[in-house]
């Protein structure tokens, strides 16, 4: 059985990464796709073909958090945690636990129906921004500027089918410089920090929307907020996004699936191999 | 190696070193498709998945 298991539903540039790093470290490696591999919930015993320890690498966030449920159930060690995904894959979550440890986060409220989700932007004030609770990539987030915007894309959101999209998580426009801050945190250290400058024509810095990225030293007050921030949601590999404002740092999501080929590239670090450098720590413990 | 893709007839080179699982796409028409196999330089490809919504970070 090889050392560790690599879990993935698409091979991207991440996985072949970390599984070529992973290897020139000496581990015994293999790689799971889950679309491919059924697992059974009504016996304890480890799935078979998957070693003790897995990273959990998929695109589709649900699709690991569940096999992440799986595996431990059956007594895999499952890198990030399902607790970890579940948490930082929920937008209403994360913010509840960044606001219960004292980390500073973007002031935010949640409505449960379109007239009261008015009513609570109105007494916020505009700009609001309005996020999915489970979304990525910044699809389906909405700067809303008054009360006749809010409601024409209200009542869009209660056209669609997934309820979740009827559970409005409001949050104030901060105002912030052209970028957000990108922390990745290893195993409670903070390894890489860039800017993710937002592309000409969008506001959101997602790399994914083109956003540009550079490198940055982090000052001691960033580090700590973001170690404590991944500390909050029992992340041991975790990208952690901030802002800068007139009063400081502020922390609005932690995310459990990372995509880190934009930081290795602005960084010049090598994050793949500091990954699994922490694996090969879990592994030979 | 080279395959050939199903929508446009173009050659897709696909690296001797790819796995599977890895996304190719065809460089004339776009079509993403999933490397399933790899074996005595032949190559195996299907359909890849469209973006989920509950993709990425």
């Amino acid at each position: 059985m090889p050392e560790v298991t690599i879990i993935f539903d698409r091979l991207r540039w991440e996985e072949k990464e970390l599984y070529e790093k992973g290897r020139e470290l000496g581990l015994d490696i293999n790689l799971v796709d889950v679309k491919e591999k059924p697992l059974e919930i009504t016996n304890m015993n480890q799935a078979e073909g998957i070693s003790d320890v897995v990273l959990q690498r998929t695109i589709s966030h649900y699709k690991g958090l569940y096999y992440s449920a799986i595996l431990e159930a059956k007594g895999h060690t499952v890198i990030n945690s399902f607790v970890t995904s579940l948490l930082c894959g929920n937008k209403l979550l994360t913010t509840l636990l960044l606001a219960k440890n004292g980390i500073p986060t973007p002031r935010t409220s949640v409505a449960f129906s379109m007239d009261s989700a008015i009513r609570e932007m109105q007494r916020m004030g505009f700009p609001v921004v309005l996020k999915p609770i489970v979304g990525s990539w910044g699809r389906m987030i909405a700067k809303i500027n008054d009360a006749e915007q809010a409601e024409s894309i209200l009542e869009t959101r209660e056209l669609l089918t997934d309820p979740q999209q009827q559970i409005y998580y409001l949050q104030e426009y901060v105002k912030r410089p052209p970028r957000d801050i990108r922390g990745i945190v290893i195993n409670g250290n903070l390894f890489v920090t860039i800017y993710r400058y937002q592309p000409d024509d969008d506001w959101r810095t997602n790399i994914a929307r083109g956003g540009r990225a550079d490198a940055l030293k982090a000052d001691h007050e960033l580090e700590d907020l973001m170690i404590k921030s991944a500390q909050a949601v029992g992340g041991k590999i975790v990208g952690v996004d901030a802002m800068e404002t007139e009063n400081g740092y502020v922390i609005h999501e932690i995310n459990n699936n990372l995509e880190f080929r934009g930081a290795t590239e602005a960084s010049g670090k090598d994050i793949a191999k500091e990954i699994m450098n922490y694996i090969k720590e879990v592994v030979r413990k | 190696m080279k395959a050939k893709c199903k929508e446009c007839g173009a050659d897709i080179e696909v690296p001797d070193d790819a796995l599977p699982g890895e996304i190719v796409s065809c460089p004339d028409c776009g079509l993403e498709y999933e490397v399933v196999s790899i074996s005595k330089g032949k190559v195996e490809l299907k359909l890849a998945e469209e973006i989920g919504e509950d993709w990425g970070e």
